[in-house]
């Protein structure tokens, strides 16, 4: 049996702003989602997408105005304390609330009461909070104030307030935002600890692709409310069908997409320009990402088309697709282009920062 | 049970977050025992009489002991409604910084995460309570042990009810700008209705009537009563009524707003 089960979760919010009309956002708009019993489950979705507001239905924070779904067992709306009693829940920290510390709480009561609330044993409790104090490199810290600690100790903190229960079934919103490269892939060293050691299932919400595609088994892409697509990361490439052509034409860039999107070879043709205004559609940025079947062979034909028109290139690059690729065929934009606000990692995968320097040499 | 267990849990770890800076407990006594000190001796100056209107008329003539035994169960009051009216704005931190929903994805009883808080700030009021009587004591209060148990009886029923409601409000407000002004402007006329500083039987004909309307005149009546030495008169069974039914339907509403508030 499954360890997630839901069908048609919903969530629409009303909002009535005084005098006006009641405003409604439909943030999630009827999604299915299956989860096998010791998975690893990345969940993808740009800035607004309805990722929070899924998590905190399937946490019983908040009643789906549709849709029902069994938790570990134990049905989300009949036995709300049966679904809490066995998953565990790290919050987004950024957002409406935070990740759940308190500033004037230290570290190691943080851990205790967490355990209190489980209704662990003191003895028990303080044995895995020195165990999870080590595991998540809180080591030295367990009697400062949470309000002492760097960003990323204290989201650290707060992944280790979600495992202290042991749950089968974790929750983890953003859990690596404000980590650095080295807390991040001890976090991963972590999850993967979990699902292997204790078999805990781990479902997660990430904007870093690479991190969905090193550490998930599967991954569910969300757009406006909608699962737009989901399978193993390998599926979700594969379903692309074809290699990634990303080049840089000077001059005619319109002229040049039109050209390559009558070849028999080329599956799509997209400008990616510097992905941030929306200008750049008719390719004037002179960036192109085109998806092509068999790409190495198809390299050669597709240079001469444009060398018979007279356009020349700047440079040229073939590449397999990435999860990135994925995100912009299924969802019609890059993960890196919709908010600049959001945090957003500096070292991303080579299509990304092909995509921030294209934007900057031209600027 | 599991409620109780729960609550204490709660009420333990916001015992120890009151006490890491105890200070604050001693700075919420400083306006009452500014009133004992600055607006005290003011009545210890009143004809005699004047102070017993609102109580049994036994009190006998004027002087320091009738103004303390007046006052100090009216600065009493005021602590009981100013503490625990104001409680809620912890809780809107507390949502703010996520601590509310992470207690909520632990199978704790939902309305223990209200209860332990409340317990907390019940206690601290009793133990501010105490210290006020004593410096009540030290400016010439003379008040039978009993008459202030009876008094911490009162504060105990006052502080559970409104500190309930209270974070019902503010957590369903979810903002101090909102819920600031909306405090302010209930307890300050309940106040000045229930007859804390000066008798409400001073006066018109109208603002006694009005003045009926506010529970705590009741209980402060109740109260004076005590100090007074009586304990078994109408006055007394008026107070413990409405100080009762106050709590409980306090209790009520605030926990079923509590539950409700699930976004
Ligand atoms: N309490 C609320 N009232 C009104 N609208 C809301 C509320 N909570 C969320 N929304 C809206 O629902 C949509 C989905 O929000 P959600 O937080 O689930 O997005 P997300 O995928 O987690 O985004 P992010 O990557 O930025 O965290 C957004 O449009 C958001 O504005
Ligand atoms: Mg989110």
């Amino acid at each position: 049996m499954p360890i997630i089960e839901a069908k048609g979760l919903a969530r629409t919010f009303t909002s009535r702003k005084r005098g006006g009309r009641p405003n409604a956002v439909h943030a999630v708009r009827g999604i299915d989602i299956t989860v096998a019993d010791g998975e690893i489950v990345g969940f993808l979705g740009p800035n607004g997408a309805g990722k929070t507001t899924t998590l905190r239905m399937l946490t019983t924070l908040l009643t789906p105005t549709a849709g029902t779904a069994t938790i570990a067992g134990a049905d989300l709306l009949r036995d709300p304390v049966g679904v809490r009693r066995r998953t565990g829940y790290v919050p987004q920290a950024i957002g409406q609330t935070q990740g759940g510390t308190d500033n004037q709480c230290k570290v190691t009561e943080e851990l205790l009461d967490q355990a209190a609330l489980y209704r662990i044993g003191k003895d028990e409790a303080r044995a895995r909070a020195e165990l999870l104090i080590g595991q998540l490199d809180l080591g030295g810290l367990g009697d400062r104030l949470v309000k002492t600690l760097s960003g990323g100790q204290r989201r650290r903190l707060e992944i280790a307030l979600g495992l202290v229960h042991r749950p089968p079934l974790v929750f983890l919103d953003e859990p690596s935002t404000g980590l650095d490269p080295q807390s991040r892939s001890n976090l991963w060293g972590h999850i993967r600890g979990l699902r292997d050691g204790l078999g805990t299932t781990v479902f997660l919400t990430t904007h870093y692709l690479e991190e969905a595609d090193a550490l998930c088994d599967r991954v569910f892409i969300i757009d406006h409310g909608v699962i737009v697509a989901d399978g193993t990361p390998d599926e979700l490439k594969r379903r692309i069908s074809g290699d990634v052509v990303s080049l840089r034409v000077n001059g005619d860039a319109g002229k040049a997409r039109e050209l390559l999107a009558r070849q028999p070879v080329v599956r799509d043709v997209a400008a990616t320009g510097d992905g941030e205004s929306g200008d750049n559609r008719d390719g004037d940025g002179g960036a192109l990402r085109l998806t092509v079947f068999h790409g190495a062979e198809a390299l050669p034909s597709l240079l001469r088309v444009l060398d018979d028109a007279g356009i020349t290139m700047t440079s040229i690059n073939l590449s397999r697709p990435t999860l990135d690729d994925v995100f912009l065929t299924m969802t019609g934009r890059s993960l890196r282009d919709d908010s600049p606000s959001a945090a957003q990692p500096a070292d991303a995968h080579p299509a990304e920062a092909q995509l921030a320097e294209n934007g900057s040499d031209r600027g | 049970m599991t409620f109780i267990d729960d609550t204490l849990t709660v009420f333990r770890r916001q015992w120890r977050l009151s006490m890491r800076n105890p200070a604050w407990v001693l700075i919420a006594l400083m306006q009452p025992v500014l009133y004992l000190a600055l607006f005290g001796p003011l009545l210890t100056r009143l004809p005699a009489g004047v102070l017993s209107g609102g109580a049994s008329a036994g009190t006998g003539g004027g002087g320091t002991a009738a103004a303390y035994k007046f006052f100090v169960p009216g600065l009493l009051i005021q602590l009981g409604l100013f503490g625990s009216t104001f409680v809620g704005f912890a809780i809107i931190s507390d949502w703010r910084s996520g601590v509310i929903e992470r207690f909520r994805v632990t199978p704790v009883s939902r309305l223990a995460i209200m209860a332990g808080r409340v317990l907390r700030d019940v206690v601290v009021l009793v133990v501010q309570a105490v210290i006020l009587v004593l410096v009540g004591t030290a400016f010439g209060l003379r008040a039978p042990v009993t008459a202030v148990l009876v008094s911490l009886g009162f504060i105990v029923l006052v502080a559970l009810g409104l500190a309930s409601v209270s974070y019902a409000t503010a957590l369903a407000l979810k903002s101090e700008d909102a819920f600031a002004p909306l405090v302010n402007s209930v307890v300050v006329p309940l106040m000045l209705l229930s007859g804390i500083m000066l008798p409400m039987t001073l006066g018109p004909g109208w603002l006694q009537g009005i003045a009926r309307v506010s529970p705590f005149r009741y209980i402060i009546d109740a109260m004076r009563e005590a100090f007074t030495g009586t304990y078994g008169g109408t006055i007394m069974l008026e107070g413990v009524a409405v100080a009762v039914g106050l709590a409980i339907a306090c209790m009520w509403l605030g926990s079923r707003a509590f539950l409700r508030e699930n976004t």
